[in-house]
């Protein structure tokens, strides 16, 4: 028995295997499956794969872990599931087997190693590395690299262009701070601020935090959080992940409120797992549960206390879309809320694209690790989008606003279409 | 096994890149929706149309290599696994829709377009398909021909074969014949159009099929009716019919069922029910909600102890959310999930359901029933765990008792999953010794190398016939 196999037998349950009954019910949910007609790219077609591990039944595994890299890890399956099976997790407990057997190419050593070890974990760094992303925007480099991409042009030169770029002021950064609510306060809420979040699109944590206070919401920012480790997660990096969310509970212990709030439907979803992470660990799996418990998405909770009935929400006459992010849709369940506060703003007409809740090929850094695939379903989706004439696309996660950024791009729209994230939305026209 | 050359051969007809023979690829089709069937083939081949299809059966025939044709693969009878191994075709690339006749009615489409995406473009049109099995959001047409696939509204509407008017078929010696047409009279010689139907990939392959299409009912409208005996439930659906009414859609839940559902989804179905009843009526306005009111009286006068209509489609949904949730709830109770298809005449569902259970009790397995009411097509669903095999050999004495009682009030072994080879041991216990002799010669006249889906529909042995 390969060592592989040993990893697969002891590490992914047979009864979670078992569970897919094969029905094909996920294959028109899966955004690779569609694109490429093959079992080979399709939910069931992987389980499939896993379990011919575990059983010893196939010996190719760069083929297996081939078809598991080619998974956007949208989890669109999993709600689509009859059986109810998480796939998210087995997928993810086969990548970190596949990753720690690996030996990697010196490049795409450098690459984990940058982005994992040493960007991610780091907050100064992703400052930096931001202020790398932004000079590139304004440069006029972007332009003519449009063909690229940003993103597959960033990571590969992060480290050489790091030490050349200025540093972000300290001063633009949100500390462990409290901001109170206007009015009577709700609810205490703590703020999952993200290492995305907090740098390359600090402003819309900066409106997240407004709208909560005009909720009625006293914000704390515990200042030990740490990246949510979700793309650490998802790429098989598992102790990585371990050690991030540990971290993170530990931060968030040491503040009292009533919920946590993410606007990162990646982090929310990633966080909402650290029960199952951690599942193991005698001591943190309660501590974990108690953190997940508290876990919600900032637009549930505007949602729930009664922010659109407050206030008065305008916007110049447009016709928005709304872009689901995965995660948010299909692990935390969370669908209807943002489509609400989107509907109660005057002006912005939201037009519902076809597919809204399939991936945009973002999928953290999938756009990096297969290119092809990613921008082939971004293309895809760009048509979707024209077809509901929208100036406004809206998204909840930073990985999708990118990737949406891009698709206008590479459309050449970027004079007629924005994307922006809904808690910007929501403050421009509360502005407004 | 296949040699290299066969291979070699295969790509020269379609192109190196809609061959796979990788062990991934090859794993990845090894298997359908049914459980305990598993088998790799040799090649997975993606033809680009009629043409390359014919040469590649002339190919396999003339090296007597086995083709099992597949849709989505989501066969519940292993219609579509590979057991023989040999060439997988696959119908992704013939996915178009070649024509919408709105004089004549009809649309012509390549095998591999999804059910689903017929329904909406024509509905969209005004225009309508019934046949809708439950796997339409992925099922191909294609598959759905050649396993003459039901539905929901079976009752109302028929099922597939009800609606193909004409079908291109590669046969087994790659010679291409076209049968029917866009008629509704046509007694040219024998009907080859509704014996492909149904005949699940072993005669031919169909690479083209034109479709009867009907206007679309202005408005449908929902109701629910819970009992607290089956038979007062099964007792409705006799007065229903006897009333001249034919209700779209009649779901039924069985007691097991409504357990499964309610701790599933908790709707708030009372759990000492037992039989839920979900009736719909489409068609005009006015037709359609006299019918509802008057299915509604014959509930509460048959004895149902809860009646609710449906004012709007979002009262509807909440209605429908149990039956829609039945597969998910009784799935989730256990590692493996048999579904079958024992089909009665529709007044034998109460006596039938009440055989079913009392099997599960004398096997000690776990059943629960739900189905098409309408037209006595149940679904006993059976939860169990198919690495315990003292418990799979109970399972299967259970079936063959639940077959046998269904063929006894004059039903079927299978209503609308196909035989596949799941069920091809009891294939002579509803059709006879020698209506499987004539079922064979068919077979042998279309295809004498035996290479179109081998081992489907026909056993290599009749299961012992057991005595009720």
């Amino acid at each position: 028995m390969s060592t592989i196999q040993k990893d697969f037998e002891e590490r992914i349950e047979e009864n979670e295997l078992l569970n897919c009954m094969r029905c094909g019910f996920c294959l028109p949910a899966c955004p690779t499956y569609i694109e490429t007609k093959s079992e080979i790219h399709s939910p069931r077609g992987r389980i499939a794969l896993m379990k011919a591990v575990r059983d010893g039944d196939i010996d190719s595994y760069e083929q297996v872990e081939e078809s598991l890299n080619v998974c956007l890890g949208c989890r669109a399956c999993e709600p689509a599931c009859p059986a109810g099976v998480n796939y998210g997790h087995m997928l993810e407990e086969a990548r970190a087997i596949f990753q720690e057997h690996n030996k990697p190419s010196i490049k795409e050593k450098t690459v984990r190693k940058t982005v994992f070890k040493q960007l991610f974990p780091n907050q100064k760094r992703m400052e930096q590395a931001t202020s790398l992303l932004s000079f590139y925007q304004k440069s006029g480099l972007q332009k003519t690299s449009r063909k690229l991409g940003i993103l597959k042009l960033f990571p590969k030169h992060m480290q050489q262009m790091e030490k050349a770029l200025p540093q972000v002021s300290k001063a633009e950064r949100s500390a462990d701070t409290v901001f109170k609510a206007e009015g009577d306060t709700k609810a205490t809420v703590a703020m999952f601020r993200g290492c995305l979040m907090d740098t390359m699109f600090h402003e819309t944590n900066q409106s997240t935090i407004k709208l909560l206070n005009k909720a009625g919401c006293d914000v704390v920012v515990p200042n030990t959080q740490n990246c949510c480790g979700a793309l650490h997660g998802h790429s098989g990096e598992k102790e990585g992940a371990l050690d991030l969310a540990k971290k993170n509970i530990q931060a968030f212990e040491d503040v009292e409120c009533d919920y946590i709030i993410t606007n990162a439907g990646g982090c929310g979803a990633f966080l909402h797992d650290y029960h199952y992470l951690l599942r193991h660990d005698s001591i943190w799996s309660e501590r974990a549960k108690e953190f997940v418990d508290k876990i919600v998405d900032f637009s549930s909770i505007l949602i729930k206390l009664g922010f659109i009935d407050q206030h008065n929400l305008q916007v110049s006459p447009q016709y928005v879309t709304y872009q689901d992010s995965c995660h948010l849709r299909n692990v935390m369940g969370v669908y209807k809320e943002p489509r609400a506060l989107i509907q109660a703003v005057q002006g912005g007409s939201l037009v519902e694209m076809e597919k809204a809740d399939s991936c945009c090929g973002s999928a953290g850094i999938y756009n990096i690790t297969q290119p092809d695939m990613s921008m082939q379903i971004l293309d895809h989706k760009m048509k979707h989008v024209e077809k509901t004439y929208a100036q406004t696309i809206i998204t909840s996660n930073p990985g999708c606003l990118i990737q949406m950024r891009l698709g206008i791009e590479r459309e050449g729209k970027s004079d007629s279409m924005r994307a922006v994230h809904l808690a910007d939305y929501l403050l421009e026209a509360l502005v407004n | 096994m296949v040699r290299d050359s066969f291979i070699k051969s295969l790509i020269e007809i379609v192109g190196e890149s809609h061959v796979e023979c990788s062990e991934a690829g090859l794993m990845a089709y090894s298997f359908d929706a049914t459980p305990n069937f598993q088998s790799k083939p040799d090649v997975v081949v993606s033809p680009a149309n009629t043409e390359e299809i014919s040469q590649i059966v002339k190919l396999c025939e003339k090296h007597q290599v086995p083709i099992v044709p597949r849709g989505s693969g989501t066969n519940l009878a292993a219609g579509t696994t590979p057991t023989q191994g040999g060439v997988v075709i696959l119908f992704n690339r013939l996915d178009q829709i070649i024509e919408i006749d709105e004089e004549n009615l009809t649309i012509t489409v390549q095998p591999g377009v999804i059910t689903k995406t017929i329904c909406d473009t024509v509905e969209a049109k005004g225009l309508f398909y019934p046949p809708d099995p439950s796997s339409m959001k992925i099922s191909t047409i294609g598959g759905n021909i050649n396993e003459n696939s039901g539905g929901l509204r079976g009752l109302k509407y028929g099922v597939t074969k009800d609606y193909i008017l004409a079908l291109e078929v590669v046969l087994p010696n790659g010679e291409v014949i076209r049968t029917g047409g866009k008629l509704a009279k046509d007694v040219a010689g024998y009907d080859l159009t509704k014996l492909l139907v149904g005949s699940e990939g072993t005669l031919g392959i169909v690479t083209e099929a034109t479709l009867k299409l009907i206007p679309k009912p202005e408005t449908k409208q929902t109701l629910l009716a819970i009992y607290e005996s089956i038979d007062q439930a099964s007792q409705t659906v006799s007065s229903i019919i006897a009333n001249k009414m034919t209700p779209a859609t009649l779901e039924f839940m069985d007691q097991p069922t409504i357990h499964a559902v309610e701790e599933y989804s908790h709707l708030g179905l009372p759990t000492q029910a037992e039989a839920v009843l979900l009736i719909e009526q489409d068609g005009p306005h006015s037709v359609v909600s006299e019918d509802i009111e008057q299915i509604a009286l014959l509930c509460r006068k048959e004895g149902a102890i809860d009646v609710k209509i449906a004012n709007t489609e979002e009262e509807a949904n909440r209605l429908r959310e149990g039956r829609r949730a039945a597969l998910s709830a009784i799935a989730r109770l256990s590692p493996t999930t048999i579904l079958e298809d024992a089909t009665v005449p529709r007044s034998e569902i109460a006596p039938m359901v009440r055989q079913i259970n009392r099997i599960a009790e004398k096997y000690n397995v776990r059943i629960a029933t739900f189905g098409h009411a309408g037209d006595g097509n149940l679904h006993p669903t059976c939860m169990t765990d198919a690495r315990n095999q003292e418990e799979m050999e109970r399972v299967e004495k259970a079936f063959e008792e639940i077959f046998a009682y269904a063929i006894e009030f004059g039903g079927t072994i299978t209503g609308e999953h196909g035989v596949g080879e799941m069920k091809s041991p009891y294939l002579a216990w509803k059709v006879g010794d020698a209506g499987l002799e004539i079922m064979k010669n068919i077979k042998a006249a279309f295809d004498p190398h035996n290479i179109m889906n081998p081992r489907k529909m026909f056993a290599k042995e009749t299961r012992k016939r057991i005595a009720l």
